[in-house]
C-alpha cells in the first residue's frame, strides 16, 4: 500500500486528502439531486410507464381491477375515431385563438410597462393577478359574462343593436370564449417574463437610436423584439405546451367533460377525461394520454429545432 | 473541511432515509388514526352524500333524528347534476377513498351497480334491513335485488308525472287555467303541442310576456315522454334496443317537434341559466315528476307563491326518476348507517317529504297516507291526489344498465337541434354515435 512507501510520509496523506473530498466533490451534486429524481420516478416515471402498460388492456373504472389483454387495439380504435380527431382539431384551433393574442398583448403590456410610469409596481403586480386566480373561479366568472340569457357580454351586444350569441353552444363563439379565458389568465404571467427581458437590454441601445431618431415604434421593432428572441421563443415553447393540454377551462365552462353539446370545444384533455370519467374506459384513457405526451414531446422538439436554427442564423 | 462535508453527506442520507420512513409511517398512521373516528365517547358522524334535492335537510329529517340520538351527527354532502355525481361516485369506488357512510344512487343507475359493482356495496339483509324495501312498489324493491338474493339499497323516492304551469302567464295570455280542463287539452302530446303554439302565438301578438315559450327544453319533454313505455333503452333480456324502440322514436318525434314550432326555451336542465330562469319567468310550463316540485320551490322561491299550479300530464302516465340510498361497504358505521335509512325510509318520513318537499314516496303505506295533500305553492293544487293517480297508472319501466348515458346523449342531441340549428336525422346520429362510443367496448 501507499503508505509504506518511504520517501515523505506526507505524501500519502496528502494524496489521500485530495482523493477523499474529490470523490465527495464528485457524489455530492447527485446527492443533492437524488431527492428529486427519486420523486420523479416515484410520480413521474413510473406513473408514465404504468399507463402505458394499462393503454394496452381492457380496463373499465367499475371493475378495475380486472385487466383483459388488447395489445394496440385501444391507439388503433383511438386514431378510427372521429371524436378523437374533433378534439384534437379543436385543441390545435382553441390553441392558435388563445396563445398568438395572449403572447402579442403580452409583448405590448411589457414594453407599456417598460417605460418609466409613475405606480409601475402596482401595475405590475396586477398583471399577475390573472395568475393567482384559480382556473375554477376564472371560467366561472366568464362562464356567468358569456352566458347566452343573462350574460353581460350579450347584455352590451343588445345595448348596441346586435344580435346575441349563444357563447356555448355556437362552434367558433364557444372556443373563443374558452380562449378568452386563457388568453385573461396568462396574459400578465407572459408580459412579467418579457419585462424582464426587456430589462436585460441595455439602455444605450435604446439612447442610440433615440439619437438617430427613430420613434417608439421604431425602437420596438428594432431594439426590443430581437433582444428579446430566446425571452420570446421560450414563451412560445411553454404556451405550445400548456395550450395542448388545456383542460380546466373548456371542462369548466359549461361543467361537463363532452365539450359542448357538439364537442365543439373538446381538446385532447378533455377527450381523455371523458374516457376515463365519464365513460370509465380508462385503458383508452391511458391511450389518449400516451398520444397526447408524445405529441408534446414533438412539438417540444420541432419548437428546439427552430430556435437551434433561428440561432445559427444569428451568429 | 473534511469532517464538515462529512457530516453533510451523512445528513443528506439521513434525511432522505427519514423522509421515507415518514412516508411509511404516514400510511400506515393514517389507516390507524380513522379506527377511532367513532371516539371513546362512542359519538358517530355519518356522512351522506346526495344528488339533486332529496330533501332531508330541508324538511328537518336529519335534526329530528339527531335530537333522538345525541351520539350520532350527520353530515350531508350534495352535487346539483346527478351526471357529474354519478361520475365522482365511480372515481372514489375504484379508489376506495373518500367515500360517505351512506350514497344516493338513481334509478337509471341502480341497473349498472346491481350488475357491476354489487361487492361494493354492503348487502343491506345482513344490517338487518332485508325487509326495507317491503313495503314498496314492487318494481322499486326488485330492481335493487341482485341475482343471487343481495339487497344493494333502500329505495326512497319514485317520480311520477305531471305537468307544472305558470297561472299568471296562462291568464295573460288567455289560456286557461284551470287545472282539470288543461289536464283535458293536453291528455295527448299532440293536445300538449298545441295549446303550446297558441301561447307563443299570443306571445308574439302581445298579449302574453314577449320572448316567454312554451316550456324550458326538448330534453324536459323527452325524458317525460320516454318514460311513459315499459321498453325505452333496453328490452327484458337487457339487449340495447334504444334505436329502435317506439317508446324513443315517438318521443323523438314529438320533441323536435316542439322546437321546431319554437316551443322551447332551450334551457339546459341542471345548469345556472336553467335555473336562473325559474325567477325570471322563461317557460310557462315544465315537466314535472313528483321531485321537481322541491327544485322549483327551491329556485323560484316565495315570490313565485301561488303562481305555480299542476295538472295531469300528457299521455300515459310515466315514471321519470327516483332514488335509492346505499351503504358502501368501506363505510365504518355501517350499523349506524342502516339504522338512520331505515328510520328515513319509514313510512311516516316517506309522507312527511311529500307534504312539504314534494318527493312521491315509493312506501304504500306513505301512498295511503299522502291521499290528500295540498300545495298551498302551487295554488293549493291536490298534489296527493294527482301524483298518487298517476304513480298508480305508471308502467314498470325495464331498467338497463347504460340507463343513463342513453338518456344524456339524446337529450344533449336535442340541445344539438333547439340551441344550434343542427337538422334532427343528423342529431339523432350525433347520439347514436355518443351512445356507442361511450358504452361500446
Amino acid at each position: 500500500m501507499a503508505t509504506i512507501s518511504r520517501p515523505a510520509p506526507a505524501l500519502p496523506a496528502q494524496a489521500t486528502r485530495a482523493a477523499r473530498p474529490r470523490w465527495g466533490a464528485r457524489l455530492a451534486p447527485y446527492g443533492y439531486l437524488a431527492p428529486f429524481f427519486v420523486l420523479f420516478a416515484a410520480f413521474g416515471l413510473f406513473p408514465l410507464l404504468y399507463t402505458a402498460y394499462v393503454s394496452l388492456h381492457r380496463v373499465e373504472l367499475q371493475t378495475a381491477d380486472r385487466m383483459d389483454w388488447l395489445g394496440l387495439q385501444n391507439y388503433t380504435r383511438l386514431f378510427e375515431d372521429p371524436f378523437f380527431w374533433n378534439a384534437l382539431r379543436n385543441t390545435f384551433t382553441i390553441g392558435v385563438l388563445s396563445t398568438v393574442p395572449q403572447l402579442l398583448l403580452a409583448l405590448g403590456l411589457a414594453h407599456l410597462l417598460n417605460y418609466r410610469l409613475r405606480g409601475r409596481t402596482f401595475f405590475r403586480v396586477a398583471m399577475l393577478m390573472p395568475y393567482a386566480t384559480s382556473v375554477a373561479a376564472a371560467t366561472l366568472v366568464f362562464a356567468q359574462l358569456f352566458g347566452r340569457d343573462y350574460g353581460l357580454i350579450n347584455w352590451v351586444l343588445a345595448g348596441v343593436g346586435l344580435s346575441p350569441v349563444d357563447w356555448q353552444a355556437d362552434t367558433w363563439a364557444s372556443q373563443f370564449g374558452v380562449s378568452a379565458i386563457v388568453t385573461w389568465r396568462w396574459t400578465g404571467y407572459n408580459a412579467l417574463i418579457y419585462l424582464a427581458g426587456m430589462q436585460a437590454i441595455p439602455g444605450e441601445l435604446y439612447e442610440s437610436a433615440a439619437m438617430d431618431g427613430a420613434s417608439r415604434w421604431q425602437q420596438f421593432r428594432h431594439v426590443t423584439v430581437p433582444g428579446l428572441r430566446p425571452t420570446i421563443i421560450f414563451t412560445v415553447v411553454v404556451s405550445t405546451i400548456g395550450a395542448s393540454q388545456l383542460f380546466g377551462e373548456p371542462l369548466l365552462y359549461e361543467g361537463n367533460a363532452g365539450g359542448g353539446i357538439s364537442h365543439q370545444y373538446q381538446t385532447l384533455g378533455l377527450y381523455m377525461y371523458e374516457q376515463g370519467w365519464s365513460f370509465f374506459h380508462l385503458g383508452r384513457a391511458a391511450a389518449v394520454a400516451w398520444v397526447m405526451f408524445l405529441l408534446i414531446v414533438v412539438l417540444a422538439l420541432i419548437n428546439a429545432a427552430i430556435a437551434a436554427r433561428r440561432n445559427r442564423t444569428d451568429r | 473541511m473534511r469532517p464538515f462535508r462529512a457530516r453533510r453527506t451523512t445528513a443528506a442520507v439521513g434525511s432522505a432515509a427519514l423522509a421515507a420512513t415518514m412516508l411509511l409511517t404516514a400510511c400506515s398512521s393514517g389507516t390507524a388514526g380513522s379506527k377511532d373516528n367513532a371516539g371513546g365517547d362512542g359519538k358517530v358522524t355519518l356522512t351522506i352524500d346526495l344528488f339533486g334535492t332529496f330533501g332531508f335537510k330541508e324538511t328537518g329529517l336529519y335534526d329530528e333524528y339527531m335530537a333522538a340520538h345525541p351520539n350520532i351527527t350527520i353530515k350531508q354532502t350534495d352535487t346539483q347534476d346527478e351526471g357529474q355525481y354519478w361520475q365522482a361516485l365511480q372515481t372514489k369506488l375504484a379508489g376506495g377513498g373518500g367515500l360517505a357512510d351512506i350514497q344516493g344512487l338513481e334509478v337509471g343507475r341502480i341497473a349498472s351497480v346491481v350488475q357491476k359493482q354489487a361487492d361494493k356495496f354492503a348487502d343491506l339483509k345482513t344490517l338487518g334491513l332485508g325487509g326495507v324495501n317491503d313495503d314498496l312498489v314492487p318494481w322499486k324493491g326488485a330492481a335493487v335485488r341482485t341475482a343471487d338474493g343481495k339487497v344493494l339499497g333502500a329505495g326512497t323516492d319514485i317520480g311520477p308525472e305531471a305537468i307544472c304551469f305558470r297561472t299568471d302567464l296562462f291568464k295573460a295570455a288567455g289560456l286557461p287555467t284551470d287545472r282539470t280542463e288543461l289536464a283535458a287539452k293536453w291528455s295527448s302530446w299532440d293536445g300538449y303541442l298545441a295549446l303550446g303554439k297558441q301561447y307563443v302565438t299570443k306571445a308574439a301578438g302581445g298579449s302574453a310576456p314577449e320572448g316567454n315559450k312554451w316550456t324550458d327544453s326538448a330534453a324536459g319533454m323527452f325524458t317525460a315522454e320516454v318514460g311513459q313505455e315499459k321498453v325505452r333503452y333496453a328490452d327484458e333480456s337487457g339487449k340495447p334496443v334504444y334505436d329502435k324502440s317506439p317508446a324513443v322514436q315517438t318521443a323523438w318525434a314529438n320533441s323536435t317537434k316542439l322546437v321546431a314550432d319554437g316551443l322551447s326555451a332551450k334551457l339546459p336542465q341542471w345548469t345556472p341559466e336553467w335555473n336562473k330562469a325559474f325567477s325570471t319567468g322563461k317557460f310557462a310550463t315544465l315537466s314535472c315528476p313528483a321531485w321537481m316540485i322541491g327544485y322549483i320551490k327551491g329556485q323560484a322561491g316565495e315570490a313565485f307563491a301561488g303562481k305555480w299550479d299542476i295538472a295531469a300530464g300528457p299521455g300515459k302516465t310515466g315514471n321519470w326518476g327516483g332514488s335509492y340510498l346505499a351503504i358502501p361497504r368501506s363505510s365504518k358505521h355501517q350499523k349506524e348507517a342502516a339504522e338512520l335509512i331505515k328510520w328515513l325510509n319509514a313510512k311516516e318520513q316517506q309522507a312527511k317529504l311529500f307534504t312539504k318537499q314534494g318527493s312521491f314516496p315509493s312506501s304504500t303505506g306513505a301512498q295511503a297516507a299522502i291521499k290528500t295533500v295540498k300545495d298551498p305553492y302551487f295554488n293549493n293544487a291536490p298534489i296527493g291526489e294527482i301524483f298518487s293517480e298517476s304513480a298508480a297508472n305508471m308502467p314498470a319501466q325495464v331498467l338497463g344498465t347504460d340507463d343513463g348515458v342513453i338518456g344524456k346523449a339524446f337529450t344533449d342531441a336535442l340541445g344539438e337541434v333547439e340551441r344550434t340549428g343542427t337538422a334532427p336525422a343528423t342529431a339523432w346520429q350525433h347520439a347514436l354515435d355518443n351512445i356507442k362510443k361511450a358504452s361500446g367496448n
